[in-house]
């Protein structure tokens, strides 16, 4: 039976990692190769690197951190942030990336999402979608949730399935940084509506928060930082109370 | 150890050669048919879409040339796809290595199938020391179906062949370089053969 995914994200700026709490107040955990190697030892499933600088900083230093990943890492990874043309794409997937996340630059310019998956295929497209819930409606936010749009968060998601994504990572700006559990509703209606897997991020702050997203939010995968950086949440201990609440994991 | 991974522009080579590198074998990548005639061991990867992917295989002669080799061949992922008879992707024709057809995931499933699954029933070297039911990583949107060269199982609201043998010829829809310590032990158990 295909498992429930666990993925630690590593926020990247200047080679290192940091993670911010509701997106600011940076705080540095380690060097993204090392801590990728011990999550892939303890048995995360895949990982996530964000570089949260990208737009400023020149893009070598991101791809010599990829090459260096995809040497020593033997789990699957994902490279997104500011990513906005199929050449940078080449270039990361080149250096070793399985697949690579786009959000504003998919927003932007939606063409980017079918230029991208008739070139390099669906199964290496991920749209991450950050959304905030306002007056009950979910609407998309760019450029780490802090511009709004109009965009419906389900409409959104249905177009980029139907353009060629092949997985949809969301992040509930309501739940961010504040570890009260991933946004389960909004994670169902995505699942039961579309035909492509859903990774839930956004929330977590303990155990019981990811069997939720996976029994309740239907979530295919789960997205955290903190807990897991910090230690928190120790991956093997999760993935053995996931297995014991009957969620299928792999141990 | 002569080991060619075959490089005719589809997908992501580079995680392959690293974890060869990893098991301290340095692979070439190569296109030449020289070259990969002169190869202890191929490589035969292939990630995208398989029209196309068969496209790039004929205009550079290697659909002819990779039929004919001798040596142990591994095919992965689409690799595996495209040696087999047909493919409904781009409606293909393929190597016809593996006497089976390549088929969609119907939508009673997610499709990708993506991520960890289990892999069942083993028949083949390429799986000593594994046990069955191990996981290995999968990102497919089509599968092979079954066949007397099956020599792996996977179930995704259907069971499919997740691996074929035909004499050397070897193919494996999973991602043995991105399937941690388990996956690699499939590639020595290549380089062993």
């Amino acid at each position: 039976m295909l498992t429930k995914r666990i993925i630690p994200c590593l926020d990247i700026k200047n080679g290192r990692t940091v993670k911010g709490v509701n997106f600011v107040d940076l705080r540095d955990a380690g060097d993204p190769v090392e801590l990728a190697k011990q999550y892939a030892d303890v048995g995360a499933d895949e990982l996530v690197f964000l570089d949260i600088s990208a737009t400023l900083e020149g893009r070598g230093t991101t791809l010599d951190m990829v090459l260096r990943v995809a040497e020593q890492v033997n789990i699957p990874f994902t490279v997104g942030g500011g990513i906005s043309s199929v050449e940078h794409v080449d270039e990361l997937l080149h250096c070793g990336a399985d697949k690579v996340s786009i959000n504003s630059s998919a927003v932007k310019r939606p063409e980017l999402v079918n230029e991208l998956s008739n070139k390099f295929g669906s199964q290496c497209v991920v749209v991450a979608i950050d959304a905030k819930q306002v007056d009950g409606q979910w609407k998309v936010h760019l450029a780490g949730g802090s511009i709004p749009t109009d965009i419906d968060l389900f409409e959104w998601a249905k177009e980029v399935e139907t353009r060629g994504a092949g997985e949809i990572l969301f992040t509930s700006m309501n739940h961010d940084g504040t570890k009260n559990g991933f946004a389960n509703e909004a994670l169902a209606k995505l699942s039961e509506s579309l035909n492509i897997p859903i990774i839930a991020s956004g929330g977590a702050g303990n155990v019981q928060h990811f069997i939720d997203t996976f029994e309740i939010g239907k979530s295919d995968a789960a997205l955290a930082a903190s807990v897991f950086h910090f230690g928190e949440i120790p991956i093997p201990e999760l993935k053995k109370e996931l297995k014991a609440n009957n969620i299928e994991v792999r141990l | 150890m002569k080991l060619v991974i075959i490089n005719y522009g589809a997908g992501n080579i580079k995680s392959i050669q690293f974890a060869f590198k990893r098991l301290g074998v340095d692979a070439i990548l190569s296109n030449d048919p020289e070259e990969i005639l002169a190869a202890d061991k191929i490589i035969f990867p292939g990630v995208g879409e398989a029209s196309s992917a068969m496209k790039m295989l004929e205009e550079s002669g290697l659909a002819d040339l990779i039929p004919t080799l001798k040596q142990p061949v591994l095919g992965i992922c689409l690799g595996m796809q495209l040696m087999c008879k047909t493919t409904e992707e781009g409606n293909t024709k393929g190597l016809g290595i593996f006497q089976t057809d390549v088929k969609r995931f119907d939508h009673s499933v997610k499709v990708p199938h993506m991520g960890w699954n289990v892999i069942k029933d083993l028949k083949s070297d390429l799986f000593k020391s594994l046990k069955d039911n191990e996981y290995m990583y999968l990102v497919h949107s089509y599968y092979a179906e079954h066949c007397n060269e099956t020599i792996a199982k996977t179930d995704y609201g259907l069971n499919y062949a997740s691996a074929l043998q035909h004499n050397n010829f070897y193919g494996v829809q999973f991602h043995p370089e991105k399937s941690g310590t388990e996956g690699a032990k499939i590639l020595q158990n290549f380089l062993d053969l």
